[in-house]
């Protein structure tokens, strides 16, 4: 089939509709490995947009390519904590079995190896995907192993033998990862009967359920903490033909896990607490928006949607489709979210209109957490008071921890809102943790004297991502990993967030370097603030906040990089570094200045 | 029917303003100015450059895109306001390659009368981050220098509402975002010296060149040598503009 015939085909399989433009994009990649221009112009024509307009989707996510990739894709998780635990190494190791470095393709095409942010698998580092086979716990001798495998079957499922627990090992799934779940608690992680809050929820008003939910002090579970209640009477009350209701699986903040788990376990919670929330806002159709590097979990939840419809649970009423994401840590924020699904580049939207009055496609949105969902079943069986009277009084309920690093049961411990920072420690066998990041880069950074303090929306509230960093861990490292992560996956929409971020890591490579002074310690908060001030969403308003954190929480960190010179002179100064951009620029080379002139 | 009008402060003095209106508008029919790169009038505001940055009741937002409320207490000239609008314009010069003396833009371009305007006249301490990005010269009659786009996005909108051609589109992700043209070179799209994102002024900076006419207006009598960046002046030039948003002022 030649490549125009491939492309044609992917855009009449979604219809020619350019709001599939992620799907159709997909479907092209997997059939010619890229995605070039002429495939952008024959998508262009298809679905009657421009080319540069699908060439403005595809460069904007990160698991696209405008340039002929591998047959097999290796993707080596870059995060600080794969970093802690080795991914150098893995990276050398890498490269020398394959012969090329990071980001080139071996000329045989058969292997591309990349670098991504954090895929999830912070409980089993370092880990990798390989296409869409998740690889974890690597190390320089199965870097060996794996590539041998690969040659021989260019298959990256063979790289599977023995299979997670769970469903990880339905065939469906057959994924080496493991769960990692350390401790259950009463809501999410129990044994229960299926859809039996569906059942009580089909018994009553749209309206009632509405009061439950309000009632219960649900509160978003992916960190912004709005009233799940509150948040469906909107979308309810607003004059529509047509309401959506959208998952957001697209967990992509560094350290988190907690989705994963919820999808790989409990899919049919999550699907029975969307089908309430349709029957409560009055919405015939559902997205689930999952993340490019959870696509392995796809076939299964493609499977129990279908088993739900085969079941009468879903069909003609309310129907879900999983939308897959394509590499963006910006579309977790939810406008972002349904610029993704509509086939746009992931950013975010002008608010107001908020989703709730003008969401996807311009109809009234519900975007909620994949835990907040699996969250609506429970309350609905047991009961609004049942469900408040677990956790704190303005925190109801409990919350999914996911917790990596320095400790010695990474995973996923299910506990009731308002625990303390010490108590979740000491569950995950952290014995020296110095410092902790509490709601992954776009968190919180506390020492030790703020581990009495509570996770729960009184106190710190988060989306989950604990990680450790025990006294072995250079602060000022993690600020800088974190904030190479924010450049990474700012939009680039706003000014602020665009190029202020790339000037805070700037800054702090700065301190790293040992040529900072006392002002650029101010020079950053000033910096900082001007960023969360004038940003246009949640990305710009938390970026800082790992540098802002760590200052906060160990200023003697940054007070011993931070020299004034006996001379007086500026630490930061240096006249051959100084002279370097005058000589590029001017093409010629200072006879005083440059010590090899005559070279 | 006149639209239902409501009252709002900006900086101590109270207006009058229409319910939808966004407070750039608001502010603008009041005869108040708020600093602007990426809006530009008749085009859909997008709200990326953050320079029309004011407080509303308290907390920033873009005054382009933010609409107005009953009562708001609007602050747009105030020391913290004009600190995080010069922060955001330094940022502009120093993502690009901005060198006024050589531009052919100088005099006439929005970002260096805007730096003029905040009070920007010396270099601050961020660090310049000096891309080198491609310069499209195949047009014979337009030339595209990337090194001082300020990615206000007006030629895409312009291109793409004005002109319905879409010559014009970001492209790429985050620092690396820049706009892309609708082909392989700026030659081979439909784009012509008559469209209105190839009028000067659309695009506020020296990006956009017109072939042939460069450095056209003598020094002391540009757009800006007459005075500061203002609402009388902070227009494209040349031509009249079609206005396509909804005007909620207006009566039906």
């Amino acid at each position: 089939m030649n490549h125009q015939q491939i492309v044609r085909d992917a855009c009449q399989q979604y219809g020619n509709d350019p709001h599939r433009m992620l799907d159709i994009l997909w479907k092209v990649q997997d059939e010619l490995l890229c995605i070039d221009t002429q495939s952008m112009e024959w998508i262009a024509a298809q679905t009657g947009t421009y080319r540069v307009e699908v060439e403005g989707v595809v460069t904007f996510y990160a698991f696209f390519s405008t340039r002929p990739q591998g047959k097999i894709v290796i993707r080596l998780c870059e995060d600080i904590i794969d970093r802690y635990a080795g991914m150098g190494e893995i990276q050398k190791a890498f490269e020398a079995v394959l012969g090329i470095a990071t980001g080139e393709t071996t000329a045989d095409g058969l292997f591309s190896l990349l670098l991504t942010p954090c895929i999830g698998m912070c409980d089993q580092v370092p880990a990798a995907l390989i296409n869409d086979t998740v690889v974890t716990k690597l190390t320089p001798a199965k870097v060996k192993s794996i590539i041998r495998i690969l040659k021989k079957t260019q298959d990256p499922q063979q790289l599977v033998k023995k299979a997670g627990d769970g469903k990880n090992a339905d065939p469906l799934v057959h994924a080496m990862v493991e769960n990692n779940i350390r401790l259950s608690g009463d809501v999410l992680l129990c044994e229960r009967s299926t859809d039996a809050g569906l059942k009580k929820a089909l018994q009553l008003s749209p309206q009632a359920i509405l009061d439950i939910i309000a009632a219960s002090g649900l509160r978003g579970r992916g960190g912004a903490g709005f009233p799940t209640g509150t948040k469906w009477q909107l979308a309810s009350s607003t004059e529509a033909d047509e309401r959506y209701i959208i998952c957001n699986a697209d967990e992509g903040e560094p350290g988190t896990f907690k989705d994963r788990v919820l999808l790989t376990e409990k899919p049919d919670l999550l699907f029975e607490g969307m089908t309430i929330a349709a029957h409560a806002v009055g919405s015939r159709h559902g997205i689930l928006y999952l993340r490019a590097e959870y696509r392995y979990l796809r076939n299964y939840l493609e499977y129990v949607l279908q088993r739900r419809r085969q079941s009468g649970l879903l069909g003609e009423s309310f129907d879900i489709r999983i939308q897959m994401g394509a590499g963006a840590y910006i579309c977790g924020e939810e406008s972002s979210l349904i610029s993704s699904c509509e086939g746009l580049r992931g950013e975010p939207k002008n608010r107001p209109p908020f989703p709730v009055q003008s969401g996807y496609l311009g109809y009234p949105t519900v975007v909620n957490n994949v835990e907040t969902f699996c969250n609506v079943p429970r309350i609905l069986e047991q009961g609004a008071e049942w469900f408040s009277s677990i956790g704190t009084s303005k925190s109801a309920g409990t919350k999914l921890l996911s917790i990596s690093g320095d400790c010695k049961r990474p995973g996923i411990y299910e506990v009731p809102m308002g625990q303390s920072i010490q108590q979740v420690l000491d569950m995950a066998g952290a014995t020296d943790p110095a410092a902790v990041q509490i709601g992954g880069a776009s968190g919180e950074m506390v020492g030790r004297s703020d581990f009495g303090r509570r996770l729960c929306f009184e106190d710190i509230a988060t989306a989950g991502a604990i990680v450790v960093f025990s006294e072995q861990r250079n602060i000022l490292e993690i600020v800088d990993y974190y904030l190479h992560f924010f450049i990474e996956e700012s939009c680039g929409y706003c000014t602020p967030c665009r190029v202020g971020n790339v000037f805070l890591k700037k800054g702090i490579e700065k301190i790293i370097n040992g040529l900072a002074e006392a002002s650029d310690l101010e020079y950053l908060k000033d910096l900082s603030k001007t960023i969360i001030e004038t940003s246009r969403c949640g990305l710009g308003h938390t970026s800082p906040n790992p540098v802002l954190s760590s200052m906060k929480s160990f200023p003697m960190v940054y007070a011993a990089m931070v020299k004034e010179r006996p001379d007086g002179l500026q630490a930061g100064f240096n006249i051959q570094h100084a002279l370097d951009e005058s000589r590029i620029i001017a093409k010629r080379r200072s006879l005083i200045y440059d010590p090899n002139y005559d070279k | 029917m006149a639209k239902e009008k409501i009252k709002i402060t900006v900086d101590g003095q109270e207006i009058e303003a229409c319910v939808g209106q966004s407070i750039m508008d608001a502010c603008e029919a009041a005869g108040i100015y708020v600093p602007r790169l990426c809006d530009s009038d008749g085009l859909v505001p997008q709200g990326s450059c953050r320079v029309c940055s004011v407080k509303l009741n308290g907390r920033t937002v873009a005054g382009c895109t933010q609409p107005v409320e009953a009562g708001a207490v609007i602050e747009n000239e105030t020391a913290e306001i004009l600190k995080y609008r010069q922060d955001l314009v330094r940022m502009l010069f120093h993502e690009g390659n901005h060198l006024c003396p050589i531009c052919e833009a100088s005099g006439r371009c929005e970002l260096q009368a805007m730096a003029y305007r905040l009070g920007i006249s010396e270099t601050g301490q961020y660090p310049y981050l000096q891309p080198v990005r491609p310069l499209d010269a195949s047009h014979p009659d337009i030339a595209l220098d990337n090194n001082r786009c300020i990615l206000c996005g007006r030629c895409i909108r312009a291109s793409r509402d004005m002109d319905h051609k879409n010559v014009f589109e970001y492209v790429g992700r985050g620092i690396h975002k820049r706009i892309g043209v609708n082909a392989d070179s700026l030659a081979e799209t439909d784009v012509s010296l008559n469209d209105y994102a190839i009028t000067r002024g659309v695009c506020p900076v020296g990006c956009i060149i017109r072939k042939g006419e460069g450095f056209f207006e003598p020094i002391g009598e540009r757009k800006y040598d007459q005075g500061p960046i203002s609402l009388a002046t902070q227009h494209p030039d040349t031509r009249l503009i079609p206005v396509l948003q909804f005007d909620p002022c207006e009566d039906d």
